[in-house]
């Protein structure tokens, strides 16, 4: 699949006969960026939200672990506060009597070693079969009250055991009362009360060690509470929250509160009793860890992506622009080709040409000369004086046509070129002096610098004449009077660079381009367009390199470089 | 050997240009034949044996540098001056290798051929 992709997108990479534009490039840009961009952010991005939930789970669970301890060890420590409180209770009313425990002073005794052994004991009082305070000691003044009628003295009665749901009491402090019924021998049950204050019970939810800002409390069945909150109001109020499922097990719920705050509720139900046990902790607050532990997942992320998109971008352009060059390089060498085909073609054809007219301009101009030859035998010819200048005009236009078929000629010839060793600084200065004078006529300053270091190369000199005439021709052409041409020479291992530079009226890009082209010329009539063309072909001939650059109205530089040996030439 | 003397060979296939030229260096004195094709040239050269033969190199037919090597072959004594309408070519080169005397570009001057005429025979005579 994917190499269909891949083949389908990358099309442009491997045809090699489309050339290759920029707006392909572009596509092609975006194409291979935004491939590398998926393949190597789509993996990424699969881990980063795996790991994200798997991490949110498990750090979940370790949050709700030590909340889902701390209210099992609460519970356990409520359970025993009420059960040594119930089985002392009971103790008493199995080890006295019942008219020990009907004796003022035996209550009253019994009361205060209570409250020395146990803390929490508010009073104590003995009830009858028939739900009467028989005797009591404690701050109410309840002796002779009657029980039979509420539903804790039945309840009592039946199961053995009783503890009741908190409620205000003396000096208006929470309160629990614990009941143990205890059968004398004669079959007849008696029942002993007692009052606790719930102090412990706070006590107990303090030692829960909660952070600020979460909240622990007792409530019974209905969803009153049995204890005092931060958040959720005091004893006796009712609980905001609805009351969650019955369970034995310390649970761990995630809600919302009546504020719409995510919170964790971890609650147990008692066994032995009605009351539930409820821890409540702010979500966002044991999610600190993990919200930085998000943070810097999600920066990770980030910033792979970032690098991923940086890298992939960096690639690709180095890959685009490898190809460019490559395609360029291809441009120019098919250019190049293209071009010599040309002029091999045109050669061939202006050899022709040239030939074919120097027979019949042979015959002109033999003829012509027959006639001089006549004329100038005879020494009554008449207007002799006019006819032999109408002649020689006939045989000057003759050798005109002779030198244009011969230039041509030159242009085309598979050329004998007469190698020998020579120096290109001396080549300059001859060719240079031809010129000094018409240098020194316009003001023009034409000066050479030469580097006396530079190899001597094996050449043609009058090759190389050739060359620097027309190339320097084409300088003065171009500079205004009083400009400049500078000509300097640099050597190296490889051979002579040869630097023609004039800032003359410069050329345009479009020139530019055409210039080696045989018959392109700027100089209208006056040029046969063949100037530079030759130049071309005799530098490449001599196994050198031609280069210009040009700019208009700045001047132009003409780079000629030509090495120790020529090539074998083809 | 003095210029009148020497027996000259004019081979073109242009056959105004040949005459015309042997017609102008009669005017001057020279001996001067001419033949039209290599063919030609070679029956002349069989009856009656020239010092000096100026050539065309492109000829339908037997080619010059054909009746060159032919020459130089039987009759090395015999000076060739080739012509040639193309300068500079491999033929011209070719036909100096091959024991040319010389080659001029045409259209010639008249004057120059005949200078290249008297060197020609003036060489051709030494041998002889």
């Amino acid at each position: 699949m994917f190499r269909k992709v891949f083949s389908r997108h990358l099309e442009g990479l491997s045809s090699s006969d489309v050339v290759v534009t920029p707006r392909i490039y572009r596509s092609l840009r975006r194409k291979i960026t935004a491939l590398m961009l998926i393949t190597a952010t789509l993996p990424l991005a699969i881990m980063a939200a795996l790991n994200y939930y798997e991490y949110q789970k498990a750090l979940s669970r370790e949050i709700q672990n030590p909340l889902r301890v701390i209210v099992n060890k609460a519970k356990n420590s409520f359970e025993l506060f009420l059960a040594e409180r119930t089985s002392a209770v009971g103790f008493i009313a199995q080890a006295y009597t019942f008219k020990e425990l009907a004796d003022d002073k035996d209550l009253a005794r019994i009361l205060k070693i209570l409250q020395t052994e146990y803390v929490g004991f508010v009073d104590i009082g003995l009830i009858n079969d028939k739900g009467e305070l028989v005797n009591y000691v404690g701050p109410y003044a309840l002796k002779g009250h009657n029980y039979a009628e509420q539903t804790w003295f039945n309840e009592v009665r039946v199961k053995g055991r009783y503890i009741s749901d908190v409620f205000m009491g003396f000096r208006k402090f929470p309160h629990v009362v614990v009941a143990v019924r205890h059968t004398l021998d004669s079959g007849e049950p008696f029942i002993v009360r007692a009052t606790l204050d719930t102090h412990q019970f706070d006590k107990i939810i303090v030692a829960m060690g909660l952070e600020p800002g979460s909240d622990a409390l007792l409530l019974n069945r209905a969803g009153i509470l049995q204890t005092s909150s931060q958040r959720f109001g005091k004893v006796l109020d009712t609980f905001s929250l609805p009351m969650p499922p019955p369970t034995f097990e310390a649970t761990v719920l995630q809600q919302q509160d009546a504020e719409g705050e995510d919170i964790f509720l971890a609650y147990t139900y008692f066994p032995e009793s009605d009351f539930v046990l409820a821890a409540i902790k702010p979500k966002a607050q044991m999610l600190r860890t993990w919200y930085t532990v998000r943070g810097d997942l999600v920066f990770i992320f980030c910033a792979g992506v970032l690098a991923v998109f940086v890298a992939s971008y960096k690639i690709t352009d180095l890959l685009l622009r490898r190809m460019r060059e490559a395609e360029e390089q291809r441009e120019l060498a098919l250019r190049q080709v293209e071009h010599a085909q040309k002029l091999s073609s045109i050669g061939r054809l202006a050899a022709g040409v040239a030939h074919e007219i120097n027979n019949p301009l042979a015959v002109i101009n033999e003829k012509t000369g027959l006639m001089r030859d006549l004329i100038d035998l005879r020494e009554d010819f008449p207007d002799k004086e006019r006819y032999l200048q109408l002649i020689d005009s006939v045989l000057k236009t003759v050798i005109r046509c002779r030198d244009i078929t011969r230039r041509m000629l030159g242009f085309a010839r598979r050329l004998d070129v007469s190698l020998e060793e020579l120096d290109l600084n001396d080549v300059l200065q001859e060719t240079s002096g031809f010129l000094t004078q018409e240098a020194l006529h316009r003001k023009i300053e034409l000066s050479l610098t030469l580097d006396a270091n530079a190899p001597r190369i094996v050449s043609d000199r009058g090759q190389l004449q050739q060359v620097f005439l027309n190339i320097l021709n084409n300088a003065l052409a171009a500079v205004p009077d009083a400009g400049r041409i500078d000509v300097c020479t640099r050597g190296d291992g490889e051979g002579v660079c040869v630097e023609v530079r004039d800032n003359g009226c410069g050329m345009s890009k479009d020139t530019l381009t055409c210039i080696f082209e045989p018959f392109f010329t700027t100089k209208k009539t006056k040029g046969t367009g063949l100037g530079l063309s030759i130049t071309y072909g005799i530098v490449k001939r001599l196994g050198g390199e031609i280069s210009v650059e040009s700019e208009v109205d700045k001047g132009t530089v003409f780079t000629l470089c030509f090495p120790k040996h020529p090539k074998h030439e083809a | 050997m003095r210029i009148h003397d020497v027996n000259i060979l004019l081979v073109d296939d242009e056959k105004e240009f040949t005459a015309t030229l042997a017609e102008r260096m009669a005017l001057r004195g020279l001996r001067v034949r001419c033949a039209y094709s290599g063919e030609e040239a070679l029956k002349q050269i069989a009856t009656e044996k020239p010092d000096v033969v100026i050539m065309d190199v492109m000829m339908p037919g037997l080619k010059g540098l054909d009746i060159l090597r032919h020459l130089k072959a039987t009759n090395p004594e015999i000076q060739v001056i080739l012509l040639t309408g193309q300068a500079g070519t491999r033929d011209g080169m070719e036909g100096m290798k091959l024991g040319a005397f010389d080659y001029l570009l045409k259209p010639l001057e008249l004057d120059a051929l005949l200078a290249k005429i008297a060197e020609a025979a003036a060489i051709g005579g030494k041998a002889q």
